[in-house]
């Protein structure tokens, strides 16, 4: 049996545009530094370090975790790198909470970041191949072809995707941490916003960000040694699929529904939507929520709108919040996204989620997506101790 | 959680000092130096194979030694069963659009793209995955899922090994696929068709 294991500390910056006062490494260290604070450990109490960040060439820097040893006080520690696109903040959770659940370590720092001032991630995604015409500007020219398979498939109203921006950007307003903090903000100049790829408008897209995540997840006796309010990991999966194959389901691709599959399966749930309070899913474009709760088991196949239209997603008086915290379409430090997801889940069944928390939470799912929507990552949270 | 996030831990705010020469000098937070690397392409076997036809105005797809599926451009692999993918297939220069993005921000390297432009994912006739390509000849917002398009080439005084040899696509006027046998739904409707057949 696996070894239990717990979230004792989480640690966040503030995400914003540009964090002009820190060095990468600066950055990296504060977010590491409130985690630590808040698990009450210090440097010399953790066993391992992994990190994970979107593709080096966004910030130009190969190979980033290597000089940032010493900031995240890895020095003359286990130091694991993970890479998985979009995906990695999670996939670098779920790789960390392994290396306790399989024994192997008591103690390990987690920690997802991105510098996006210092970088530009749509030209990034852009770069020309040489078997292929250069015309794909970014994630959006991407996503969008499948986003409007989504609609041509479920015939949702044209303005789910902007209820869903709406929505998340006023969970933002209760959250301290998150980048777009747009208090005057208007449902119909959500609507008015430009079109930037058609059918996204600039106002359904997330921002770009400066910031990182960190975590301290800790085994059994850490667990129980908490002072504080802890998360207990009742599931935890990854799943990847090629990105171009004959008759792959883009909108709702296998390796999400295996994915989703598994990490419910580990922890025990068999109603998604009754069992789970708080839903933290990578939505960097306002249409995936709904894509995303159906793919999630969450409801059935082409009813992931009706959950947004009827307010179902919504913090007041939803019975399935999603991004409490404004997710991605309010904070996006790519390579410290997947990571939040997780990091909101298990503050949100710590009932440390300020403003923002979900009445009584006790089960929370965090997730991330990325690549060309082909790497998963998932984890369940709960206020209590796993039975099994 | 500390009260005020922006508000870095003042542990981590070391002090700084600096020599009084320096004293009114305005601190510098960042420098902007442009770093450029170019890369020599040296493509496989099955890219070489693409690449080179290309030059002569020809398609080259791969065919899957498992169940036939072709894929362009051929990258020597079936992904889905890991098999090699030696056999070319000629395809022709006419197909549908799979799924597509009306694109309204210019791109670097492309100031000759008119915004909005369509960019989208075309699926060849014989061909069983879709590859990008440029739709144009028709108002972005009369581009459809499932619209048959044809190749507009370079002359062929400007023809090379690139994938850019075709300039656009653009609509040939035959009626569309329905879009629950176009982009990745082309698959499924095929061998959905095989198994009726036999």
């Amino acid at each position: 049996m696996a070894e239990r294991t717990a979230v004792l500390g989480v640690g966040q910056t503030k995400y914003q545009t540009t964090r002009g006062d820190v060095s990468l490494p600066g950055l990296v260290r504060e977010a590491a530094y409130r985690a630590l604070e808040d698990a009450e450990l210090g440097w010399d109490d953790i066993d391992a370090v992994v990190v994970g960040k979107a593709p080096d060439f966004f910030e130009g820097v190969m190979q980033p975790e290597l000089f940032l040893a010493e900031a995240l006080g890895a020095v003359g520690k286990p130091l694991l790198r993970v890479h998985t696109a979009g995906s990695v903040g999670g996939s670098t959770a779920v790789v960390a909470a392994s290396l306790v659940q399989a024994g192997i370590h008591r103690r390990v720092l987690t920690l997802g970041f991105e510098k996006q001032s210092e970088s530009n991630a749509t030209w990034a995604l852009s770069l020309p191949q040489p078997f292929s015409v250069s015309i794909n500007a970014g994630a959006g020219g991407y996503f969008s072809p499948i986003i409007r398979q989504y609609m041509a498939r479920t015939n949702a109203p044209e303005l789910i995707g902007c209820m869903v921006a709406f929505k998340d950007r006023q969970h933002a307003l209760r959250n301290p941490y998150a980048h777009l903090q747009q208090k005057d903000l208007t449902f119909d100049q959500v609507v008015e916003s430009p079109m930037l790829w058609e059918p996204i408008r600039f106002s359904e897209t997330c921002p770009s960000s400066d910031g990182a995540c960190a975590l301290v997840l800790g085994d059994e006796a850490a667990g129980d040694a908490s002072t504080k309010p802890v998360a207990w990991i009742h599931g935890a999966a990854l799943r990847s699929e090629a990105n171009n194959f004959p008759g792959r389901d883009e909108v709702n691709p296998q390796a999400s529904r295996d994915c989703a599959d598994d990490v419910f399966a580990q922890a025990g749930i068999t109603n998604r939507r009754a069992e789970i309070d708080a839903v933290e899913i990578y939505v960097p474009f306002s249409w995936y929520e709904p894509m995303w709760l159906e793919s999630l088991g969450f409801c059935e196949i082409g009813d992931g709108w009706k959950l947004v239209e009827e307010g179902a997603t919504h913090l007041d008086g939803g019975d399935l919040p999603v991004n409490c915290s404004g997710g991605v379409l309010s904070s996006n430090p790519i390579g410290a996204s997947g990571m939040i997801r997780f990091a909101e889940a298990a503050l949100q069944v710590r009932g440390m989620a300020g403003d923002h928390q979900v009445d009584g939470a006790r089960k929370a799912f965090g997730h991330a997506y990325g690549g060309g929507a082909q790497y998963y990552a998932m984890w369940i949270v709960g206020a209590d101790k796993p039975t099994s | 959680m500390s009260a005020d996030p922006s508000i870095p831990p003042t542990a981590l705010s070391g002090e700084v000092s600096l020599p009084e020469k320096l004293a009114d000098v305005e601190p510098v937070r960042s420098v902007r130096t442009p770093i450029r690397l170019d890369y020599d392409f040296i493509p496989g076997s099955a890219s070489s194979g693409y690449l080179n036809a290309f030059a002569d105005r020809k398609i080259l797809g791969q065919r899957s030694p498992v169940d036939g599926a072709v894929f362009v451009p051929p990258r020597g692999v079936d992904p889905r069963h890991g098999a090699a993918t030696p056999d070319y297939v000629e395809l022709p220069d006419t197909g549908h659009v799979g799924g597509f993005c009306v694109t309204r921000l210019p791109i670097p390297g492309r100031d000759d793209l008119e915004i909005p432009y369509v960019s989208a994912w075309i699926h060849l006739d014989g061909a069983d995955i879709g590859f990008l390509g440029l739709v144009a000849g028709i108002d972005t917002s009369e581009v459809r899922m499932g619209m048959r398009v044809r190749a507009v080439w370079k002359p062929d005084d400007e023809l090379g090994r690139t994938a850019e040899n075709i300039l656009h696509w653009e609509p040939t006027g035959e009626p569309d696929i329905p879009v629950t046998a176009a982009g990745t739904n082309a698959w499924h409707a095929k061998q959905a068709a095989a198994g009726e057949q036999g």
